[in-house]
């Protein structure tokens, strides 16, 4: 109960990545039954029977709400600066200890109101996380769409009520905290991460927190924001309303598509200080590198309407978001060619993190490159919705992020328990991950090649069927088993680690630069964050230390 | 490109043509870019140990980087002249005219009849069970000779403008061998203007989750020569006058 009700950020720290791990092991166990049930439809799930299409939806919806905001957003832009953020700057403690404190119990109220819709009497809501209206206005469309979506809306507004106020803290720590000489240009690039994310996550889910408050108001108080009049629901006319679907869409959207970024970039920030680490070089460029990111963060502003291109929004409007989509490609590009240069410079030193940061650089590429294409609305009018999407969207935010997360885990794993993890177990881990993933998300390329839609319960339908694409589908499930029991290896190892079976690790274990590793209470700084194989007297200068030590 | 279905439009082979180009391009990157981490990954450690090693590199590395700029300006440009042909264009009055509206989870298609005008529909009539799944308003005689039809007849060779509705939630009407999507959004009128040019059958799907029947809400497009389709017009709005 202490732990729980802390106000130390490393305590909450490690309480967000436990929530975290709940809410990954929950989403990785129903995506698994979604893949049961696409590839044997009639199988008969233990205590339920075979699955029922709503339920399929369900799994869907829960899956999506569950990987991207409670393990997608909570571990990056939650667990990982409450991990380190403070002491990357040289501060003892964060800006708010209280707020931050606040926003873990809110995120855990909202995790477990998520949890509770599978309780709900008709069940989850089957329509999707984006949980467009009117399907997710009128409870009377779909089986979960009543107390279910209900659920669904308060879970997500507490959410960005506690995203909101970390991020509030976050901001506040990073401007007015950091130790004497760490001036902007010389922040760690995971730092100008957080600072750039937490700036969307204020301004992003501020919009979907009003979006879910205007929902909830028409579903419960007479209004009509998203209702427009001459619905009809089972040849039942609905009240009259005055207000558009559309308006969903692009609030949604205003917040869906910064949260890409807000789950991406903390991870573009570890990689680039790993790369840096663990090639002995310093980061090139590094104002491009920050230039990068915060062009990033405010193109990432306004791209999105590039989800809304076959709504029916004007066909000039299309033009314009997919101008901006394709100019937030060239930073991305940017950062992209930086690492890739990094490695050509240095001495690589294959760790277990060093491997994850390699793969989130081979996810980031993969589904980036698909980017481009999506983003013209031409391409898109046949893209759209169908398997291609979301081929595109697992590998570059999915698994570039979770592999982001792991080289992060690896890598600050000694500042959790004092121990490294199992290096053999890690690589092991890493290379069955890499393939499978690959395994699971590639083929689905093919499939929306096939004009394959999102959200099937069935491939069968009454005129067609995508018959031909079912040994693919077969080939993405029994990979998609694969890359889950893989994630044992990491739980074996987790374990076994903090059980004392790895020796204890050095208090600079990977020889960083960065002040989480210092181990001094009130640093001075006096260069830049990345001093690794150019300075005359050893490796690396890190920040702590002096300049000049003769 | 075989993995798409075959194509039955007239803007469709651009469409294939342009697709199958910017795969490719981002296939061969994707390829190029492993490849150099593979390397890197095996790459004998060559770092030297001078104070600024790799300048050549960074000039080559933003070299790339103005060329992929370039790559991203061409497909905006190239991508849009087919966007402004399909979907930029007004209508020349000419075409043939269907309603479309999706419902839970079913596609109705709607042909003006004799007069050339969509009746009046009224929510409160709409009946499914009774065979009025629009809710036709038998008051309005625009209505009286209005075609309902589950599947969509569509003659080759001439521009057709479909109008998009939907009755009580977002549907996306997707035929993906006509290179086509649009959503349908109730309080909202949409337009897809296209040539269907090759007879045959086509699948016409939802592409946007509309509750638990989502991926059984499918339909037939049946293209047809121009005097079949009159035809078979004529046959149904005949069969409405008696």
């Amino acid at each position: 109960m202490k732990r729980l009700f802390t106000t130390d950020h490393r305590a909450l720290a490690l309480n967000y990545l436990i929530l975290g791990l709940i809410a990954v092991i929950t989403g990785t166990l129903l995506s698994l039954l979604m893949r049961i049930h696409r590839t044997w439809p009639d199988l008969a799930m233990p205590f339920h029977g075979a699955l029922r299409p709503e339920d399929y939806l369900a799994l869907v919806t829960m899956h999506g709400t569950l990987m991207v905001f409670f393990v997608l957003t909570v571990v990056p832009q939650s667990a990982f600066p409450n991990l380190v953020l403070p002491a990357q700057i040289g501060t003892e403690r964060m800006a708010f200890p209280r707020l931050n404190s606040a926003a873990f119990w809110i995120t855990a109220a909202s995790l477990l109101t998520l949890l509770a819709a599978f309780m709900a009497p008709e069940g989850a809501p089957i329509s999707g996380w984006t949980n467009y209206p009117p399907l997710s206005a009128i409870a009377a469309t779909g089986p979960g769409q009543g107390a279910g979506m209900d659920l669904w809306l308060l879970s997500i507004a507490l959410f960005c009520l506690a995203a909101i106020l970390s991020s509030l803290n976050l901001l506040a720590t990073i401007v007015a905290r950091r130790c004497p000489g760490l001036t902007f240009t010389r922040l760690p690039l995971t730092v100008w991460s957080w600072l750039t994310s937490s700036a969307l996550t204020i301004i992003a889910f501020s919009a979907l927190l009003i979006a879910a408050a205007l929902l909830l108001s028409d579903r419960h108080c007479g209004t009509s924001f998203f209702l427009p009049t001459g619905i009809v629901v089972n040849g039942v006319p609905q009240p009259n309303g005055s207000g558009s679907p559309m308006l969903w869409l692009h609030l949604f959207w205003f917040f869906g598509h910064p949260e890409v970024y807000i789950a991406i970039l903390p991870g573009m920030g570890i990689a680039s200080s790993l790369l840096a680490n663990f090639t002995r070089r310093p980061v090139p460029a590094y104002r491009l590198m920050v230039l990068a990111t915060l062009l990033i963060g405010f193109l990432g502003l306004g791209v999105w309407g590039h989800h809304m291109f076959v709504s029916g929004m004007n066909p000039y409007a299309g033009t314009a978001f997919g101008l901006t989509t394709i100019a937030i490609s060239v930073p991305s590009s940017a950062e992209v060619l930086t690492w890739l240069v990094m490695l050509f410079r240095g001495r690589l030193r294959l760790t277990t993190p060093m491997l994850f940061a390699l793969g989130f650089l081979s996810f980031f590429i993969a589904g980036g490159l698909t980017g481009p294409i999506l983003a013209q609305p031409a391409l898109d009018a046949y893209l759209h919705n169908t398997f291609f999407v979301v081929a595109h969207f697992h590998l570059v935010m999915a698994m570039a992020g979770v592999f982001s997360v792991f080289a992060g885990l690896y890598y600050w794993y000694p500042l959790i328990t004092g121990r490294c993890m199992d290096e053999t177990l890690g690589k092991i881990h890493f290379w069955i991950s890499l393939i499978a993933a690959y395994g699971t998300f590639f083929p689905m390329h093919l499939a929306g090649l096939a004009g394959e839609p999102r959200h099937y319960a069935q491939l069968q339908g009454p005129v067609e069927s995508f018959a031909n694409l079912i040994p693919v589908e077969r080939g993405i499930t029994w990979s998609a088993f694969l890359l889950a029991a893989a994630q044992l290896i990491f739980l074996w190892n987790i374990f076994r680690s903090a059980r004392r079976a790895t020796p204890e690790a050095a208090p600079n274990p990977w020889q960083a630069t960065t002040l989480e590793w210092s181990g001094v209470s009130h640093p001075t700084v006096s260069h830049g964050p990345y001093d690794y194989g150019t300075v005359s007297t050893g490796d690396f200068l890190p920040q702590w230390q002096p300049e000049k030590p003769f | 490109m075989h993995w798409l279905p075959p194509n039955g439009a007239l803007h469709g082979s651009a469409f294939d043509h342009l697709l199958g180009i910017n795969l490719a391009i981002v296939f061969w990157l994707f390829v190029a870019a492993q490849i150099l981490l593979v390397v890197a990954l095996f790459r004998r450690s060559h770092g030297s140990n001078a104070a600024k090693p790799g300048r050549a590199l960074l000039i080559v590395d933003y070299a790339v980087l103005l060329a992929i700029t370039g790559l991203y300006v061409w497909m905006v440009a190239s991508s849009h002249r087919l966007w402004a042909a399909s979907r930029e264009q007004p209508d020349n009055g000419s075409a043939v005219q269907v309603e479309v509206t999706g419902v839970q989870f079913q596609w109705y298609f709607r042909y003006p009849g004799r007069d050339g005008i969509y009746g009046a529909t009224k929510p409160a009539l709409v009946s499914a069970p009774t065979g009025n799944p629009l809710g036709l308003d038998p008051a309005d005689p625009h209505s009286t000779d209005d075609v309902v039809s589950s599947v969509l007849m569509l003659p080759s060779g001439q521009p057709v403008d479909l109008t998009l509705r939907a009755q009580d939630v977002i549907h996306g009407f997707f035929i993906p061998g006509m290179r086509l999507k649009q959503d349908a959004i109730p309080g909202m009128i949409g337009h897809l203007r296209f040539t269907p040019d090759t007879p045959g059958d086509y699948v016409i799907l939802c592409s946007q989750v509309c509750g638990l029947g989502h991926y059984r809400m499918q339909a037939r497009l049946r293209v047809v020569a121009p005097y079949q389709f009159n035809a078979w017009l004529a046959g149904r709005e005949r069969a409405l006058a008696q």
